[in-house]
């Protein structure tokens, strides 16, 4: 090489430029093994965790903990992609519908007879949604169930203080509702798309789903085929429009214009609510349970649990971090922070949400909840399922049609795992 | 020259492209062979837990793909992006090449780099501005559509409308490619020729038709390839603009190949489709190939 030595050759900046893709490979050979505790968090739970660590009094000879954030649309692959690949932390935050995948796969450590305690003080269906095999795997961190939002004014202007109850009452209700509505209005909406709202006729209609410890569709059973039933004539008689979201450009504005007076949602909704319609519209909405077809329906229990996965417990330090954020003052803390609703029953009124007349319906929902079925195939079954109620709506198929398309469909997905129990491979 | 040195010669070519054709086969040959076997098999979660819960299955992934609606409406979508993307793509890169390729044009390769920087720009950033721009009410593009009087179009949000939305995106972000490609093409195109017609009194397109197209015949073949290729491979930019949706309408081979295999964890079943993704591949281009020998471009 001529010249300086500090001159750089074209031929050396190509090769610079041409390694620079392996620059993050680099990286990631450093990233692990520094004896930090990490821990794996979703959306607003991660972003609020640095904070919440700061008030649980961490001793400070235990490993440092590292907080990774990721994207809840994102997470479920990122878990069982750290599965395969061997990389996953030690804690981690775990949506509970995901909890029977990763005990079948065995990501997850059992809970340890020590930390059974962190269980009492709980809702009774979240701490089952967790228990597979008699087993428990995870904590309940906050919970979270679906229930009905409505307009308060416009059932007023109907005749009515609230959504009955019962199912013949709530769809008289909602006829009366939709009457006054006007036209190109509805009363409820049930998107098409969402298969959470048949899940709730479901679980309220006492619907079992499925049969034979997991291995069969129950979608022929008289209870599922009431709901399906039910759901039906909701778009049959022109109550709810026959739409997916796709076509609802925003939600809260529809629901303020009145284009509908009822929707099935989380809490969530509530901070979107207070934050996007008018401040005229804030007193004209409220929360309730949902309907039953006698009295008051059930829901699936939903939210996030803390897992400890298999293999890296950190010698006790993993559970002792999962204690800590579980303490009262840490869980009134975390409500605080990010306004879920707290895991623990004794912080609901510390938080005074026991007296919110908007979030304590959602208590009653809780202690009206039924654990969806926990097999690691239940969201694609579910996902079958709907697409086949809508299709049913659309007029393809009969309640009874549907019903046997459903079961069909779900005992070709369930396949593997009759397979698998016949060989006493599973639980 | 003497047999010896024939064999020398020989050998010296094969010792100098012996590490390329190495590193095809390790990083291609052999996981293409893999993932043919693997879509033989059950592979899922479970097997991901402990491999003795693998089972061979034969065509048992093949068979329930070909009963599936959902692949046949991924496949279906495929074709229609292959079918009107193609032609609008190479169309659009031809147009783009002979604008900056004619002489009246002033500041070329100004216009060259600001053509070509959509390709070369990250597609989250570019597909995010697009949502912007596509959309129903506050979206540019309904905007210029409603000074023509054309009442809005809600272009992420109805499946009719979803498909071109994104093709129009998609024809944006590549077209610069091609039309680099193109461009070199026409200039190697003598000058005189098109003079030569033009005094002969030919119009725009005829020699367009008659002098352009004929002389970079094997270039608009090279593109359209590709092109092909690119289209039946189209994935990132459905999953960022509208993951598939609405009512499906966006779910393309690969993006249904992407849930079977990273969503659902069915990677035999994710591998049989990559395996017929190829296949097609392969038949449309080998169809390419002949009708291009057929007409002389090769």
């Amino acid at each position: 090489m001529r010249g300086r030595p500090m001159e750089v050759t074209r031929r050396q900046m190509t090769g610079a430029l041409a390694a620079l893709p392996l620059l993050p490979a680099l990286a990631a050979c450093s990233a692990r093994g520094d004896g930090a505790l990490t821990v794996w968090a979703m959306g607003n739970e991660a972003a609020s965790l640095p904070e919440l660590l700061k008030v649980i009094g961490w001793p400070a000879n235990a490993p440092a903990i590292e907080v990774q954030p990721l994207p809840w649309t994102a997470a479920h692959e990122k878990l069982l992609t750290g599965f395969a690949g061997g990389s996953l932390p030690t804690v981690g935050q775990v949506g509970n519908s995901w909890i029977a995948e990763l005990a079948a796969i065995g990501a997850i450590a059992p809970v340890p007879d020590r930390a059974l305690g962190m269980l009492d003080d709980q809702f009774a269906a979240v701490v089952d949604t967790n228990r597979i095999g008699g087993v428990a795997w995870a904590i309940p961190w906050y919970v979270d169930t679906r229930l009905q939002f409505y307009r308060k004014d416009l059932f007023t202007r109907a005749g009515y203080d609230a959504p009955p109850a019962d199912w013949a009452g709530w769809k008289t209700a909602l006829h009366k509702v939709k009457r006054q509505a006007g036209a190109g209005n509805y009363a409820l909406l049930y998107p098409l798309n969402e298969y959470e709202q048949l899940t709730t006729l479901a679980l309220s209609a006492g619907a079992r789903m499925l049969r034979d410890d997991g291995a069969r569709g129950a979608f022929s059973d008289p209870e599922f085929k009431a709901a399906l039933a039910f759901y039906k004539s909701l778009f049959d008689e022109g109550l709810a429009p026959v739409a997916s979201m796709a076509q609802i450009s925003n939600v809260w504005d529809e629901f303020a214009k009145g284009y509908f007076s009822l929707f099935l949602s989380g809490p969530w909704t509530i901070g979107d609510l207070n934050s996007r319609l008018a401040p005229d519209m804030q007193n004209h909405w409220a929360t309730a349970p949902n309907p039953g077809p006698d009295s008051i329906g059930s829901a699936a229990p939903g939210g996030s649990s803390l897992v400890v996965f298999a293999g890296n417990d950190h010698g006790d330090a993993a559970w002792d971090l999962v204690s800590r954020l579980m303490a009262p003052a840490a869980q009134l803390k975390f409500q605080q922070i990010t306004g879920d609703l707290p895991a623990r029953r004794s912080v609901w009124a510390k938080a005074g949400l026991a007296g919110d007349p908007i979030v304590a319906p959602f208590a009653t929902q809780l202690d009206h909840a039924t654990p969806l079925p926990k097999v690691p195939e239940w969201e694609r079954i579910v996902t079958e399922m709907q697409i086949v109620a809508e299709r049913m709506v659309r007029g393809q198929y009969s309640v009874d049609e549907a019903a046997k398309e459903i079961d069909v469909r779900a005992d070709r997905l369930l396949e593997k795992r009759r397979w698998m129990l016949e060989k006493g491979r599973t639980r | 020259m003497s047999a010896a040195g024939r064999v020398s010669e020989a050998r010296a070519g094969w010792a100098m492209s012996s590490p390329a054709l190495a590193a095809i086969i390790l990083f291609f040959v052999l996981p293409a062979i893999a993932s043919l076997a693997l879509s033989f098999t059950d592979f899922d979660i479970y097997a991901l837990a402990d491999i003795g819960n693998l089972r061979f299955v034969g065509f048992q992934n093949y068979e329930r793909l070909i009963g599936n609606p959902l692949f046949w409406k991924a496949v279906t979508n495929t074709l229609l992006f292959v079918g009107f993307g193609v032609p609008f793509i190479v169309a659009l890169s031809l147009f783009a090449a002979m604008l900056v390729n004619s002489r009246w044009l002033k500041w070329r390769p100004v216009w060259r780099v600001a053509l070509f920087a959509p390709y070369v720009t990250t597609l989250v950033a570019t597909a995010v501005v697009w949502r912007y721009l596509l959309h129903t009410r506050y979206g540019l593009v309904n905007y210029l559509l409603s000074l023509f009087g054309i009442a809005p179009i809600d272009w992420l949000g109805d499946p009719h409308a979803s498909l071109p939305a994104i093709l129009i995106f998609v024809g944006w972000k590549t077209f610069g490619y091609n039309m680099i490609i193109f461009l070199a093409a026409l200039q190697t195109v003598p000058r005189e020729l098109d003079e030569a017609a033009r005094i002969d009194g030919a119009g725009w397109f005829t020699r367009l038709r008659h002098v352009i197209l004929p002389a970079i015949a094997p270039t608009v073949l090279l593109v359209s390839v590709l092109t092909v290729a690119g289209m039946f491979q189209l994935f990132a930019e459905p999953y960022v603009m509208t993951q598939g949706g609405p009512a499906q309408s966006t779910v393309t081979i690969l993006y249904f190949m992407y849930e079977e295999g990273f969503k659902w964890w069915n990677l035999g079943s994710g591998a049989a489709v990559a395996f017929l993704l190829f296949l097609c591949i392969l038949a449309v281009t080998l169809v390419q190939l002949r009708l291009a020998k057929r007409s002389g471009a090769i």
